[in-house]
């Protein structure tokens, strides 16, 4: 089980109906925070009330007005160029900067994946010091995916996931220039904080449309089906049949009409 | 060709010769045939088939890879058929796949599972039998172009080219129906858009897929009935249709481009045994080749990935195989409209990109010739075939309909696209938008100017002769460059090319393409709205050529 679940949640009911979850609503992304913040607030151990004279926080502070004060403001109260950070919680910084989101480097219309600026040790102080100024959701510990079961995993995938990040996981468009990115890099504990902070424009799966449980099957599916061979030869990037279109025109056609002009030429 | 030893032209003597005469495969054959001969007196058939003659040209041989392709599917097909159960009863796996181990699916799903991880070959099979179905719509659509831009079309050929046409559209059709058998999440998704297709025709439309699918989607019937469509009507239809496709085109002998000594009724080429037959043998193995080649190295159809089809889910990227994504992309271009009419709904949105417009397709397709001909007013036979320089407008409009018809197949991937190149989705749909009806013009202009310039060259080169790239000062100061005539050989077959006749008259200029202007004794003044109509349209076909010089006048005008 996962450190941050609540002691009675129920066990989920293998294979149940997910209802159709609509995509990006901003009324579920607020009802969503909304719940998940009531749901830690106990839970968070650095809420609000931890005295900032714990030097981790103060560390954490200390790089926080280096790397990010510049856009979200001295007291991490936001501004225009970037929202607020209190009450995102620890696992929204450990997501962001932790796949190298932020510091942001570059407006554009969706913060990429890239290669980490902060080391973990820093990352744990600025999600602690994050943590301190208001509750939301920490970071999640202990995700014992292994023994989740996949194929419900891979069932709850497709009925919430795949929409956005296609069969596979290998990401797909949005609109106006965002995407879905492939989930290939992510680590067990990324996609885990993805799901409960909803970072840009994907949802916020809370602990009531998706049980910790059933959150440790998707990763459970994500990790298999990216480890597991490609039975049929090449996977041609699985992101369905164009790639096999640029295949059979431009090796099988193509192979066939050189074919054609090699034995017609020494007819 | 001509001096090639197994070139022959048809219609050669036939006389008795010795059994012991000729090369080993010319004394196999007559061996065989004096046996079967003896005992059916059937030979002279066997012998005029055996030395029918087929032309060489490379692009001849393309409807042969369609014709080997389909000869895979049919193999491959029957081996998939006694493992796959045509089935929507719900199982639950238990199968070799692990990630989908417990989960409910239909029997069609998980026999396709099934043989895929469980059947000796199963996984190798399915993958020939869908590459090959992509190779058999492919190659007719290259075999159809190589058709197009040639005039092969013309008469006597016509009805060729329709049955070809409805080979393509059951092609099509097939591979829909095959691709929907294995109620995956893509095919299942690929289906719904088909319901609501075949949904938005007006009047008929409800009652149709009612009828189809036995109820609302997806119902219990479809997956049977899509089964008995694509392992026995269709087939066999297509099997019919090929074989008179064939029968045509023996009974009337192939097409082939001018040259020297080949004439309106005549056909120079290589006998069909031993050569012709060897070469097709051999590249029947070349097209099994790639297929197998593409069966083992590249994934295909991945549908454990895909998941079992489920109405509550979808996902990104859900394409159909290539030759459904014309019809995937005009839906996506399409703005949203639809109308309400008496509490009843017309979605133009669908109806319009997926009713009209493949309609309005297939149907220019299958009247081009008739269009051609009558605006053309040639009535005429037609064994040579044109080089599509010298048809410039036939080949803009070619040109012109496949940049169409690439615009939508682009915006059928308009998302992968999107992701890939990290651009805009709306913006693409929207240049998209301009492009389909921005681009085809400009593409048969430039078609159009493309054409008109070889034209021009291949009168200089034959004029003129090859530049040496050598320059010369001559005694007034000015430089030349001077030219080499071309090989006697290569300057014939240029000018049987260009049209030239064998007198060496140069070829009709517009307006008495077929004789008829002189015919008709000078002007004519068209009546009526369509004659008028047919005079336009044919004066805009004819626009004169580039001016073709005569090769027997010498040209003293001194050029550069
Ligand atoms: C160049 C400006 C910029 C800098 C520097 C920057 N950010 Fe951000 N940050 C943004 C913007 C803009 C957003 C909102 C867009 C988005 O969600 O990606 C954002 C969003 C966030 C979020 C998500 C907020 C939410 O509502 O879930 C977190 C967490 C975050 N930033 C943390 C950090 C941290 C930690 C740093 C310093 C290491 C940092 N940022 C530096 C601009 C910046
Ligand atoms: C509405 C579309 C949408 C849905 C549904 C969705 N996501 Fe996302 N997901 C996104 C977007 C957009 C991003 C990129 C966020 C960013 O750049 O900050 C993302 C990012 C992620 C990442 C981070 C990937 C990386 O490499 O950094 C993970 C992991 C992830 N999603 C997992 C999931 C899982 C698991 C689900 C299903 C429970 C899911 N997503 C559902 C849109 C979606
Ligand atoms: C003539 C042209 C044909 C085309 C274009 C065609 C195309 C296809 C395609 C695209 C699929 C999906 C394959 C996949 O699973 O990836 C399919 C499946 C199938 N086809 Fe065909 N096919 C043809 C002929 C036939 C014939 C003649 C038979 C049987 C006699 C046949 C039997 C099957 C069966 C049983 C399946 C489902 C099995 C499976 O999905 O694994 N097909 N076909």
């Amino acid at each position: 089980m996962v450190s941050v679940s609540s002691p009675d949640a129920p066990e989920p009911t293998p294979r149940r109906r997910i209802r159709k979850r609509r995509i990006a609503s901003l009324g579920i992304l607020v009802a969503a925070l909304g719940t998940i913040g009531t749901l830690y607030a106990g839970l968070a151990p650095s809420g609000s009330a931890a005295s900032n004279s714990d030097p981790s926080i103060a560390r954490g502070r200390q790089l926080f007005l280096q790397g990010c004060a510049s856009c979200h403001g001295l007291n991490a109260q936001g501004g225009v160029r970037a929202p607020s950070l209190i009450g995102v919680g620890a696992a929204a910084v450990d997501f962001r900067v932790g796949t190298g989101r932020m510091p942001l480097q570059q407006h554009g219309p969706e913060a990429p994946r890239k290669r980490p600026v902060y080391n973990n040790a820093q990352i744990q102080l600025l999600a602690g010091y994050v943590a301190s100024l208001g509750a939301g959701p920490a970071i999640p510990t202990n995700l014992n995916y292994q023994s989740a079961d996949v194929a419900f995993g891979g069932s709850l995938f497709r009925t919430n996931c795949a929409q956005c990040h296609n069969f596979a996981g290998s990401g797909g468009a949005l609109t106006y220039g965002k995407y879905a990115p492939s989930l290939s890099e992510a680590t067990p504990k990324q996609i885990y904080e993805a799901m409960i902070t909803g970072p840009e424009n994907m949802p916020v799966f809370g602990d009531k449309e998706i049980t910790p449980a059933q959150k440790l099957a998707i990763i459970s599916y994500i990790r298999t089906i990216k480890t597991e061979p490609n039975p049929g030869g090449a996977g041609l990037g699985r992101v369905g049949p164009v790639t096999e279109t640029a295949v059979a025109w431009l090796v099988g056609i193509g192979a066939l009409v050189i074919v054609t002009m090699w034995i017609g030429s020494r007819a | 060709m001509s001096d090639h030893p197994t070139t022959t032209s048809e219609s050669s003597p036939q006389e008795l010769v010795p059994l012991s005469e000729g090369s080993p495969p010319e004394r196999a054959t007559r061996t065989t045939l004096r046996y079967v001969d003896d005992r059916l007196g059937s030979a002279n058939f066997l012998k005029r088939s055996m030395d029918k003659v087929f032309p060489d040209h490379w692009s001849f041989m393309l409807g042969e890879i369609a014709l080997y392709s389909f000869v895979i599917l049919l193999l491959s097909g029957v081996y998939l058929s006694l493992f796959f159960h045509a089935s929507q009863r719900v199982v639950v796996y238990d199968g070799s796949y692990q990630p989908l181990r417990g989960v409910s699916m239909t029997d069609a799903y998980a026999s396709t599972l099934h043989l895929s991880f469980d059947v000796r070959g199963g996984l190798l099979m399915r993958q020939i039998h869908h590459w090959a179905a992509l190779l058999f719509v492919t190659s007719i659509v290259v075999h159809m172009f190589r058709v197009f831009f040639t005039g092969a079309f013309r008469k006597p050929r016509t009805i060729n080219w329709h049955i070809g046409v409805g080979l393509m559209v059951l092609a099509i059709l097939e591979g829909f129906a095959g691709y929907s058998l294995p109620d995956d999440l893509l095919s299942g998704t690929g289906l719904r858009i088909a319901y609501s297709v075949a949904e938005s025709i007006p009047v008929v439309g409800t009652y149709v897929v009612y009828f189809l699918f036995g109820g609302d989607y997806p119902g219990q019937d479809i997956i049977s009935r899509l089964f008995i469509i694509h392992v026995l009507l269709v087939p066999g239809i297509l099997l019919a249709l090929i074989s008179a496709h064939m029968m045509i085109l023996w009974h009337q002998k192939h097409t082939d481009f001018p040259g020297p000594g080949k004439t309106e009724h005549n056909v120079i080429g290589t006998k069909f045994y031993p050569g012709f037959f060897l070469k097709t043998n051999g590249f029947l193995f070349m097209v099994f080749g790639v297929c197998a080649a593409l069966a083992a190295f590249a994934q295909i159809n991945p549908v454990w990935l895909y998941g079992p089809y489920d109405a509550g889910q979808v996902s990104a990227g859900s394409q159909p195989d290539w030759y459904i994504l014309f019809l995937e992309g005009s839906l996506r271009m399409m703005p949203n409209w639809e109308t309400h009419l008496w509490h009843h709904t017309i979605s133009w949105n669908i109806l319009i990109p997926g009713v009209v417009i493949p309609g309005i397709m297939f149907t220019l397709m299958a009247v081009y010739p008739a269009i051609e001909s009558w605006v053309e007013k040639d009535k005429g036979f037609h064994n040579l075939l044109d080089r599509p320089r010298d048809k410039p407008v036939r080949t803009g409009l070619g040109v012109m309909s496949l940049t169409f018809y690439m615009v939508l197949v682009i915006a059928g991937a308009n998302d992968i696209l999107a992701s890939t190149f990290h651009w805009s989705l709306q913006a693409t749909t929207w240049v998209l938008r301009v492009l389909i009806i921005v681009l085809p013009p400009i593409a048969f202009k430039i078609t159009k100017r493309i054409c008109l310039g070889l034209q021009h060259h291949d009168a200089a080169l034959l004029h003129h002769g090859v530049e040496t790239g050598i320059i010369r000062r001559l005694p007034s100061g000015a430089y030349i460059e001077v030219e080499e005539p071309l090989a006697p050989q290569k300057a014939e077959t240029l000018a049987a090319q260009i049209g030239y006749d064998h007198d060496g008259h140069p070829p009709a200029l517009a307006g008495s393409t077929n004789g008829h202007a002189a015919a008709d004794g000078g002007i004519s003044r068209p009546v009526g709205a369509l004659a008028k109509t047919r005079s336009k349209l044919e004066s805009f076909w004819d626009e004169p050529r580039e001016d073709i010089p005569d090769p027997h006048v010498p040209d003293d005008a001194e050029h550069h």
